[in-house]
């Protein structure tokens, strides 16, 4: 297992993203991210939407991501597919396993990224009728696609791949489904479409943003366990983005839990929703309603402004548990057991 | 309890098509509420659960008169709603008030917070001096959790949380009986969401409000309804205790919702 000097010296304060390292070195990493960083300019200055996060998705494993509006979750998601507004500075290390070797996201040309995205990193976003093109046949526009990354097929070829993609994310009557535009479809069998679309190429890691948020119940029930059995089934790594603890515990195997740019708590998915280490996470978990009446309690004041971050822990100001001390520095990771780790110092 | 909502056989059709684009579809009706009756007692918070689509927006605002209803019958303390008209239904609509789901779509960005809570009193109480405004304006801010100096600011220096605090303030200044809340924590972070429920609930019991509640999530309506109904293609499947509707389900279309709820492990 990893080195853990955290744990050596539990006093010690340090801001680093290194020190946290709980993944079975025999696990074949997909995507490896250590210390990322983006920075955006601002009025008042740089201000950092993500900030010294580091995470791991093995293939086929699912990690769900949670966080608030402003955790960095969705800034985050847009670094791994190289589409951060101009303007951003990047800095740490965002490695991908392809078939040939690692490749070093935050290195790559414009026309690296060409390849990478849609072919090895593919992204499904949460309202599908504003990331499909409404005056386009679906199935064009997986064969779009297709084409952009295999050039050299045959057009008879594309079009039967464009169908098996809708197949395979279970859209009833592909053949058909591939002729109709956007609004001719649900709200689900429409996010089933940029599933399709995103898998077209035979992408290693998806990414997806709040997939579910704009569903129904009963369809947003459908649509996860479509993604767990793909995720199965092609071997897919699952970077799930979700505000919504209940979602998590449904498709995620491993969780980390962001606030105000930074990777505050992480474990499986049990051990963070059933014990969780950090007052952030338990905070989230009591004011999140379930149909047990009473039990809720909101988590007092707001998400702080990245531009005016407390000097030490960012949930400090809203913590019921804070100490002298949590306004010194930002709290290192520390361990319990051997894959769970919280940046508190209570911990 | 005394009752004070009763509805009977509200109904409601729409002509679907007839736009520029449809061809020769003119004229084909679709029904978004089909003859929805209940009645909800003082103090009760009566929660309309229902997917997108099923006609829980389309009751809410007929409840207020925002769209007219074709054919059915509302009545507010024993006074049939339908019939008002002009100053009647002026002074009536002060007992009944909306809080909406969005809070940045229903705050009007040009102008001042203290503006935006104040109108209705400058509508509906307009002999009132501007001391007396500022006062109401004042308490009903601090009730909510807002401090004074949000007055002369605008909506977008505002977070969700807070606006929806103002919509809630807006809705709160006349003293209203009724309020119909539609999905007023569903833009909200969960934290944040949290927070604004149990201020409605607060509210609910300081002001003795009643409130017909509109949403999409049962959990949500879980934690503050006395009453479910469980909406489905504009009419009611089940209606009941909440406590027998989350527990005890007879419907099944109901049971189908309640499975798909994605739960927390227990802890």
């Amino acid at each position: 297992m990893g080195n853990f000097h955290a744990l050596e010296n539990p006093s010690e304060f340090r801001v680093s993203s290194f020190e946290f390292r709980v993944y079975d070195d025999r696990m074949s990493g997909l995507l490896e991210v250590c210390g990322l960083t983006v920075e955006l300019p601002t009025a008042s200055g740089w201000v950092r939407p993500v900030n010294e996060v580091s995470l791991r998705i093995a293939a086929g494993e699912s990690l769900g991501l949670v966080g608030e509006s402003g955790s960095g979750k969705t800034m985050l998601s847009l670094a791994l597919m190289g589409l951060l507004p101009p303007g951003t500075r990047v800095s740490g290390e965002a490695s991908l396993a392809t078939e040939a070797s690692m490749k070093q996201l935050t290195a790559l040309s414009e026309r690296e990224w060409r390849n990478v995205r849609g072919g090895e990193i593919a992204m499904v976003f949460q309202e599908p009728m504003t990331s499909l093109n409404p005056v386009m046949r679906i199935g064009a526009q997986i064969e779009e696609t297709i084409r952009a990354h295999q050039p050299k097929l045959s057009a008879k070829e594309v079009k039967r791949k464009a169908v098996d993609s809708l197949r395979r994310a279970a859209v009833p009557e592909p053949e058909v489904r591939a002729e109709q535009f956007p609004h001719q479809l649900s709200g689900g069998l429409r996010q089933r479409a940029m599933i399709a679309m995103a898998l077209a190429a035979g992408p290693r890691l998806l990414i997806a943003d709040e997939p579910t948020t704009a569903l129904d119940v009963t369809v947003q029930k459908q649509i996860l366990d479509l993604l767990d059995g793909l995720r199965r089934e092609l071997q897919l790594g699952l970077l799930f983005i979700t505000h919504d603890l209940g979602v998590v515990a449904q498709v995620a195997e491993r969780v980390a839990v962001m606030y105000a740019g930074r990777i505050i708590e992480e474990g499986p998915v049990r051990n963070v929703l059933e014990r969780p280490l950090h007052p952030y996470t338990q905070g989230l978990l009591r004011a999140s309603p379930t149909l047990k009446r009473g039990m809720l309690t909101p988590i007092p004041g707001a998400v702080p402004q990245l531009t005016a971050l407390p000097p030490g822990c960012a949930f400090e100001p809203r913590c019921e548990l804070r100490r002298d001390e949590c306004t010194l520095a930002v709290p290192a990771f520390r361990i319990i057991g051997s894959d769970h780790a919280a940046r508190c110092i209570l911990v | 309890m005394e009752t004070l909502l009763t509805v009977r056989e509200l109904r409601k059709t729409y002509r679907r098509g007839g736009g520029v684009f449809s061809q020769g579809t003119k004229g084909a009706r679709f029904t978004a509420v089909d003859g929805v009756s209940f009645s909800v007692s003082r103090g009760e918070t009566f929660a309309v659960v229902g997917e997108s689509g099923c006609g829980k927006t389309t009751l809410a605002r007929m409840l207020l008169r925002l769209i007219e209803p074709d054919g059915g019958e509302i009545r507010f303390e024993g006074r049939d709603l339908l019939t008002l008209r002009g100053e009647e239904l002026r002074s009536q609509r002060r007992q009944m008030q909306m809080v909406f789901q969005d809070p940045f779509a229903s705050l009007n960005p040009r102008m001042r917070v203290g503006e935006i809570v104040a109108e209705p009193l400058t509508i509906h109480e307009p002999g009132l001096s501007a001391t007396e405004r500022l006062a109401r304006t004042t308490t009903i801010l601090g009730r909510v959790g807002l401090d004074k100096d949000a007055m002369p600011r605008y909506p977008h220096e505002f977070s969700g949380g807070q606006r929806q605090r103002i919509g809630i303030a807006r809705a709160l200044i006349l003293q209203p009986k009724l309020i119909v809340a539609d999905e007023p924590v569903s833009a909200l972070d969960v934290s944040v969401g949290a927070q604004v429920l149990l201020l409605l609930q607060e509210l609910q019991r300081e002001f003795a409000l009643t409130y017909v509640f509109i949403s999409h999530s049962l959990p949500v309506v879980a934690q503050v309804a006395t009453h479910i109904a469980v909406m489905r293609a504009g009419q009611f499947l089940e209606v009941g205790r909440a406590e027998q509707v989350l527990h005890q389900p007879k419907n099944n279309y109901t049971r189908e919702l309640l499975a798909a709820v994605p739960e927390l492990p227990r802890v």
